[in-house]
């Protein structure tokens, strides 16, 4: 009775996984049937489909150019040089940024940091103007796609530390002890027998850290006055697939429903590609990691 | 006899070192010079920090490499890039933390905040309290019931078929393809984005139920789906440090399998699972995507998770930023949202101090 | 090149736990140390304050003084750094870089000072420290190898070879042995034997039969119960401490009557 009921739960959860891949193919099916002028924009789904999937991607690389190198250096600020008192109390503080909502860094997003980034934006549109990227006129209220990258670099962030860290203390103590008696300064025992051993966990933490940031909708939703695929990262425009559809499927209903759900599936095979990526190499690692 | 060598004054391993006091020298002089570097351009605190840190950090580098050479400097550059990373990373902590603080308080402390509902609030009541100066009327007591019931029932949906799956995995399973394979699928579904678990649950009701459900019960769905993971990972983990030797003792009893773990293995790891049944409440009550795609935008207070729209607190702090309730006058709106907002941290924090406190409570006794 | 050490009124504290009392010792340039004793006599403890690797161990800390040729390691503006690169260590467990190569392992302290070292100049080196640490032969077909596909008493040679390669004044060695065959021991101890002409060796030993074979003068170091601190009973010469300590307690170690 109760290993069945144990059984039951396993294969309740597989049935689950097999639902949300299957009604989101069922309800998604409908907008590859329709005609191209029906879907949203006149010219086809994957027309419609790839601007926001470009979009999803430049907020997605904006967050984790950010968040891999400040969230390493974060993990190894609490794993090899806070004293070890305090190790423990910093690591809760960037726990804790995991635990604020995202809804909460949506607000904070849009009403105090855009508002900050205006300044900064003006400045690079004035001096780096002939660069693509920063091409002007800056918005006028911060709310680009560069700041949604940033308040996802935020979020990202602590997953990133949080993962490494656990890497980093894991490095055989050996080895560092190895560095240190032959005369390394605490950053070359670091290159020496630290780093080689965490870069595999350290590509797949940032690989769980880019499905995050691909999926999270708030801080997009809230931040980014969205509009067409632009290359300039200061000006109001672009999309992501999450804000898409937060913003668009309360009133959404017939094809369109359909659609946004389609672009829900897009996203889902995305994060779904990615986060198996991260797994095989956390699990490739494992085999040479440890105590052996 | 071997006399002792006398320590020698002038020792070889102190030549072409920094004195030890430099560095603090070197911080005082940042200071003072960013203080006067500031003065010129108008004076910050903020500017005068990152300015005195940069400073500091540039001339403790340069002098390091100017006597003490290549290797020494490159170290302190990396002390100096870590320990600065960390402080950037508390930036937005600290941003974030004291601007809910400073917009959610005076909302929180507006009598009423907590104990109405937003029915009858309309953009004429928001226009009147702003014109005449009296408080903003309208509050979050349903959105704060709407969370806690969905929330619940996410719950009750999640432990049975997140634990059960952990003792199937740990105690039954014992790594066969079919375990495997669930493993897999808990990875899996530990990415799923939130607004595709909102998504499924959506289409799933709309499938069986007709198009446009919206209810509590299909949001407690969709948080189910991400709160499922989180329960099957942190419950197997405190099931595997469970010793073998406990339950082979109670195998030798002539303890039945099935009595065991709900005797022995279970309590053992009870503090565990319960610190990271909370852990996983705490994540997925602040979920706000799902919610806005399964549960709609209801004003006033639903007590009842299987019918009629539900408010919660992520989709009223959404809500009433992305569209005030008065479109000129949004000053109420925004402080509805930012007093939501403290409310929804001071909830996930009390969560997550709960979760430390359960793991203690329930901690198996030790003999120290 | 090779220095003694002056050790004075060293004491080791673990937090508030005192781990070793009151050592005064000398050990004498080019020559072989052994420290011998029961488990949790402080030895290992002792031996790592020799180069200061003491401190990556969690609260442990120092008083006293031990000079090198005279200058203090706990001095005022001392750099643990210099001093280890002074001092080497060989540790319990063989623990060459699993990433590098045996060539890049002989040569991992060397680079760290001198980052540009010519392909010759380097290749002298390795050789000459794999010759010293009697591994050349085994090793010189598979330079570019991974160091971790060596067997555990190769491995340890390669350590010692990688810590002389930067030409320290004084090698400690913590239970070098302790972890390999008979075979792979006696190879060690044959290289004990020959590096005592240019360095101070400093040995930790479980093994008293080694000790006498390997150690020019012996200390032994015991404790009086667990909770109290480790102390150096006793140090002369070897044969003397293994024929004719003047400690009954020695006596009762050296002839196996505990520990």
């Amino acid at each position: 009775m109760f290993s069945g009921a144990a059984l039951g739960a396993g294969a309740l959860i597989v049935a689950v996984l097999f639902a949300v891949a299957l009604f989101l193919v069922v309800q998604a099916l409908p907008t590859f049937g329709a005609p191209a002028a029906d879907i949203t924009g006149g010219r086809g789904f994957f027309s419609y489909i790839f601007p926001i999937v470009i979009g999803t991607l430049i907020a997605a690389t904006i967050a984790l150019l950010i968040a891999t190198p400040v969230g390493v250096a974060v993990a190894l600020f609490t794993s090899h040089y806070a004293p070890r008192k305090l190790a423990r109390g910093l690591g809760y503080v960037v726990d804790l940024l995991a635990a604020i909502p995202s809804v909460v860094y949506g607000a904070w997003g849009a009403s105090y940091l855009a508002s900050q980034l205006k300044g900064p934006y003006q400045w690079l549109a004035d001096n780096l103007g002939w660069i693509p990227l920063f091409g002007g006129p800056a918005s006028g209220t911060g709310k680009t796609i560069l700041t949604a990258g940033i308040v996802l670099a935020v979020m990202v962030l602590p997953i990133i530390a949080s993962l490494t860290r656990e890497i980093f203390l894991q490095a055989p103590m050996l080895h560092q002890e190895a560095a240190l008696a032959l005369g390394a300064t605490r950053w070359e025992m670091i290159r020496m027998a630290v780093l080689p051993f965490a870069r595999g966990g350290i590509i797949s933490a940032v690989m769980l850290g880019l499905g995050r940031a691909l999926g999270e909708t708030m801080a997009v939703a809230l931040v980014l006055s969205s509009g067409p695929l632009i290359a300039s990262l200061i000006r109001s425009g672009n999309q992501t697939i999450a804000a898409e559809i937060a913003l668009d499927f309360p009133e959404a209903f017939g094809l369109r429903m359909h659609e946004l759900i389609a672009a829900g599936l897009v996203l889902f095979l995305i994060t779904l590609a990615v986060n198996m990526v991260a797994r095989w190499i956390i699990n490739r690692h494992s085999e040479f990691s440890g105590a052996n | 006899m071997v006399t002792l060598m006398t320590e020698r004054k002038r020792s070889a391993l102190t030549r072409g070192r920094l004195p030890k006091y430099t560095p603090h020298v070197i911080a005082v002089s940042a200071v003072v010079v960013a203080a006067a570097l500031m003065s010129l351009v108008g004076f910050n605190i903020f500017g005068w920090a990152v300015l005195s840190a940069v400073l500091f950090a540039t001339a403790n580098v340069v002098s390091t490499a100017l006597v003490e050479g290549r290797r020494k400097a490159t170290d302190k550059l990396a002390t100096s890039v870590v320990a600065g990373a960390f402080l950037v990373a508390l930036l937005p902590l600290v941003s974030v933390i004291w601007t809910v603080l400073v917009n959610g308080v005076p909302g929180l402390l507006t009598p009423g905040f907590l104990n109405t509902s937003m029915n009858g609030v309309t953009g004429a009541v928001d226009n009147a309290s702003v014109e005449n100066g009296t408080p903003v009327l309208g509050g979050a007591y349903h959105a704060l019931v709407g969370s806690v019931l969905i929330t619940l029932w996410a719950t009750i949906i999640s432990v049975p078929v997140g634990l059960l799956t952990a003792i199937y995995l740990v105690e039954y399973g014992a790594r066969n393809r079919f375990s495997k394979i669930i493993t897999f699928l808990v990875d899996v579904m530990t990415g799923i984005p939130s607004i595709v678990a909102g998504l499924f649950a959506a289409a799933f009701f709309a499938m069986i139920l007709g198009p446009g459900t919206k209810t509590g019960f299909v949001a407690a769905v969709a948080l189910s789906v991400l709160m499922i993971p989180v329960v099957v990972r942190s419950s197997e983990e405190m099931l595997k440090i469970v010793p073998n030797e406990l339950r082979e003792a109670s195998y030798a009893l002539g303890v039945r399998k099935w009595r065991t773990i709900i005797k022995v293995v279970i309590p053992t790891a009870i503090s565990g699972i319960a610190s990271g049944v909370t852990l996983a409440i705490a994540r997925v009550i602040g979920e706000t995507a799902p919610l806005l795609v399964t549960a709609g935008f209801a004003t006033t207070i639903n007590m009842n998770v299987f019918s009629g729209w539900m408010a919660s607190l992520p989709t009223l702090i959404y809500t009433q930023i992305m569209t005030p309730t008065s479109p000129s006058n949004s000053d109420p709106s925004t402080q509805r949202a930012w007093a939501a907002a403290l409310l929804l941290i001071i909830l996930v924090m009390l969560l997550n101090l709960g979760a430390r406190l359960v793991a203690r409570i329930f901690a198996p006794k030790t003999g120290r | 090149m090779s220095k003694r050490i002056d050790v004075s009124d060293l004491n080791v504290y673990y937090g508030d736990f005192r781990a070793v009392e009151d050592v005064n010792i000398t050990l004498d340039a080019k020559s072989v140390t052994a420290f011998i004793g029961p488990s949790g006599c402080g030895k290992s403890t002792f031996l790592r304050t020799l180069n200061r690797m003491h401190e990556v161990i969690p609260g442990a800390r120092v008083e006293g003084k031990v000079l090198l040729d005279g200058d203090n390691l706990y001095g005022d503006g001392v750099d643990p750094v210099q001093v280890r690169s002074q001092i080497g260590m060989v540790f319990q467990r063989p623990n060459p870089f699993p990433t590098m190569s045996i060539r890049d392992n002989v040569l991992a302290g060397v680079k760290l000072n001198s980052r540009r070292i010519s392909r010759s100049d380097a290749d002298d080196l390795v050789e000459g420290s794999l010759r010293g640490a009697n591994l050349w032969n085994e090793v010189k077909d598979r330079l570019e190898k991974p160091g971790s596909g060596l067997s555990g008493g190769q491995q340890q040679r390669l350590c010692i070879a990688r810590a002389i390669a930067v030409a320290p004044d004084v090698i400690l060695m913590d239970e070098p042995c302790s972890a390999l065959d008979p075979i792979s021991t006696l190879a060690i101890e044959d290289l004990i034997n020959e590096l005592k002409d240019e360095y101070t060796v400093v040995i930790v030993t479980h093994n008293m039969q080694q000790a006498a074979r390997v150690s020019d003068k012996t200390a032994f170091f015991n404790i009086a119960g667990t909770g109290k601190p480790g102390k150096l009973i006793e140090f002369a010469e070897t044969a003397t401490i293994f024929n004719n300590p003047s400690e009954k307690s020695t006596e009762d170690y050296v002839s196996g009557r505990f520990g």
